[in-house]
């Protein structure tokens, strides 16, 4: 039961945190893409914003099936 | 070239995740896919050709690292053969993308698509229909665990020693020499730059040049399009090309579906990913070519060669949206044989489990 609700907690975290992440990126879309056309060392900025969302909203996704029950079968070779 | 985005409407964000969605599931299941159906789609929705590439890599390598973790928890990558296939890989794909600059000097825009729709058949028809005959001949085969013998080639391989360039790889269970394993990540890079889905040639190279089992080189291809999807997006970010928020919406349905791709491989036997992989191909294939009468008749070929005269407008219209269609349709195909394969896989473990309890 306990772990239940850490994974309900854990997936609820997340979600909040990716969708304030699109949030973000679509409120100053325009000052993002005004960097990203810069070029130069400004490709740090939407490859940094690939990888916090890859971080962020790829761990939600993946609890989010964990909740819906839809697991894993087993470990296939090691 | 001057940068611009497009606006962004909700149709086209709903579209670009569900396609998202789909191509992560082929990807988590088969190692690639959805790039080729993703670049023709933002291409019709106004953005430029060198754009729709860059958003499309810039949203592959997040979801090509995600699927790779995920996939190393069921222990299915070889992270050292892909970091060696990988960095190859990325210097095919610099070489690919001189070669395609090239020819669009020499031939034109026309010439260009001929030459990518020319080397998607070939490879396509070569390639591809020996995966899907493989994957019949397991199937009729009636092999418990599903996994095909290792290729004469693979056995060769394995065998040749030469002092110096030997490397363990724990997917293969043998030492191989990487002047093999430099030449398949060359042509995967080469490939990624021309067509955009290096696995329709990396995957198989793997499974019977080196091999590798179709699951571990499936997965470890998730490697490979980490490295290139990140060496490609630098590149392109560097000269501005990348529009982050189409590629970020991409990547919103593409991680539900690379979470799911890379859970059904968990149910399913070694040659269901050769089924996915040589259905999809032999589609593409299709698609493809109905292109090159197209290209052929743009470029006079028809008439020069075989006296045929030129296509209409219509005709020519017909055949660019049959073969997209097609394309969404292979997709779609694709999607579908994971999905069963997954419901049932499920299912069965579920029922044996029941019984077991």
């Amino acid at each position: 039961m306990e772990s239940k609700r850490n994974a309900v907690f854990m997936t609820v975290l997340l979600g909040v945190m990716s969708a304030t992440c699109y949030y973000l990126l679509y409120h100053f879309n325009e000052q993002i893409l005004e960097w990203s056309k810069q070029g130069g060392w400004y490709f740090m900025v939407p490859v940094s914003i690939a990888f916090l969302f890859s971080i962020v909203h790829g761990g939600f996704t993946g609890h989010f099936w964990d909740l819906l029950g839809v697991k894993a079968k087993t470990t296939k070779k090691s | 070239m001057e940068i611009s985005f497009i606006n962004l409407e909700l149709s086209n964000v709903l579209f670009l995740f569900f396609v998202g969605f789909v191509g992560g599931l082929v990807s988590g299941f088969i190692g690639s896919g959805g790039a080729f159906v993703l670049t023709p789609a933002m291409m019709s929705m106004g953005v430029p050709a060198i754009m729709a590439v860059a958003s499309n890599m810039c949203h592959k390598f997040p979801k090509a690292l995600i699927g790779s973790m995920k996939r190393a928890k069921y222990g299915q990558v070889d992270v050292k053969l892909g970091i060696v296939l990988g960095i190859s890989a990325e210097a095919g794909v610099l070489y690919g993308a001189t070669i395609q600059t090239q020819i669009k000097e020499t031939f034109g825009d026309v010439g260009s698509n001929l030459y990518v729709s020319m080397v998607f058949v070939v490879v396509l028809a070569v390639v591809g229909g020996y995966v899907l005959r493989d994957a019949i001949k397991i199937y009729k085969s009636g092999s418990t665990d599903g996994t095909a013998k290792t290729t004469k080639l693979a056995l060769w391989v394995q065998s040749v020693n030469i002092p110096g360039t030997m490397m363990y790889f724990p997917s293969i269970g043998a030492k191989v020499s990487v002047l093999f394993t430099i030449p398949i990540g060359f042509l995967t890079g080469m490939l990624a730059a021309t067509i955009a889905v290096g696995g329709f040639i990396g995957v198989p190279a793997m499974m019977y040049v080196l091999g590798v089992p179709a699951l571990m080189a499936s997965a470890t291809e998730l490697v490979i399009a980490f490295i290139m999807g990140m060496g490609g997006t630098i590149k392109y970010a560097i000269a501005g090309y990348v529009d982050i928020r189409l590629a970020m919406v991409i990547l919103a349905g593409s991680l539900f579906g690379i979470q799911l791709g890379a859970i059904g491989t968990t149910y399913v036997k070694d040659y269901t990913v050769k089924i996915v992989m040589g259905v999809i191909m032999m589609l593409v294939l299709v698609s493809r070519g109905l292109m090159v009468p197209v290209y052929l008749s743009k470029m006079g070929y028809l008439e020069e060669w075989w006296g045929m005269g030129t296509l209409s407008e219509n005709t020519i219209q017909f055949l660019d949206k049959t073969s997209y269609v097609m394309l969404i349709f292979a997709l779609g195909v694709g999607a579908v044989i994971i999905l069963y394969a997954l419901i049932s896989g499920y299912m069965k473990h579920n029922k044996e489990q029941a019984a077991a309890n």
